[in-house]
């Protein structure tokens, strides 16, 4: 048996709904951007399979991917220093209890 | 057949250490439990025969982003966060939330008839991935150069104490 594009398919649509829970049920903001790194991983299995699969002569699905880890690096980078700031005035770093906006 | 078997062995590893990613209660252990998730996903990557993007997420993912956030973790929670409740009271919805999701993506790939395109990729990937960059890509490239230099500034500015 080949592996083929669904597998990868398959795969990534676990790992991203498995991001997906834990952006849906954790607390800590820190858990919250783990899963969206889960999610962001599960984005370019998917395009660099397809890149593989689908349009081998070009090379668009790595450069994409390329550019979306970059971008992950960028997110992460000031997602954790939104959670410092907040941690910093609220005392806090769970999100249910961030709620200075919310009446 | 040893494709075969090292894409299960690969996928295994990437998803088991995300469901202890996502349900450990010690925020510690989710975050190393995501260095063999980004190596599982590392593995697939070598295996669809994209080595730069494999290198560079062993190099981001693996290495940067875990470190900085447990970086975060030790300088906000002060340990492991074991003795708070680390889930909110949504846990069910979410998890049927998600349930319905993961069937309705495999049901849709599963009955979806890919197409396969002509020729295969390039024998080393570095090469042409940098000739794409500079040619075809080089708008995306330079903006993605400005975004990092803005969140840079960004990332500093908010973290910084205010005096």
């Amino acid at each position: 048996m080949q592996v083929g594009l669904t597998h990868y398919l398959i795969v990534s649509a676990l790992l991203f709904c498995l991001g997906l829970y834990a952006v849906l049920t954790r607390r800590n903001a820190v858990a919250i951007l783990m899963g969206i790194e889960l999610m962001l991983n599960a984005a370019n299995v998917n395009l660099v399979a397809f890149n593989k699969y689908v349009a081998p002569a070009a090379l668009s699905g790595q450069v994409f991917a390329l550019v979306v880890i970059t971008l992950a690096a960028c997110e992460a980078g000031v997602g954790l220093a939104l959670v410092m700031a907040a941690y910093r005035n609220l005392e806090t770093v769970h999100v249910d209890e961030i709620n200075l906006m919310k009446w | 057949m040893g494709e075969l078997a090292a894409f299960i062995i690969l996928s295994a590893i990437a998803l088991v250490s995300a469901v202890v990613v996502v349900t450990s209660g010690n925020i510690v252990r989710s975050a190393l439990s995501l260095v063999p998730t980004f190596l599982g996903v590392t593995g697939l990557y070598i295996l669809l025969q994209a080595e730069f993007v494999a290198g560079i997420q062993v190099l981001i993912y693996a290495g940067a982003i875990t470190v900085l956030i447990l970086f975060v973790i030790m300088l906000t929670e002060g340990g492991t966060g074991l003795r708070v409740r680390q889930v909110n009271e949504q846990v069910a919805a979410g998890l049927l939330a998600t349930v319905v999701l993961a069937g309705l993506l495999i049901g849709v790939f599963l009955r979806t008839d890919w197409p396969r395109g002509p020729g295969a990729l390039p024998q080393y990937t570095a090469e042409a991935i940098g000739r794409t960059f500079l040619t075809t890509a080089v708008l995306i490239f330079e903006v993605t150069s400005l975004l990092l230099l803005v969140s840079l500034i960004g990332a500093i500015i908010v973290a910084r104490r205010e005096r």
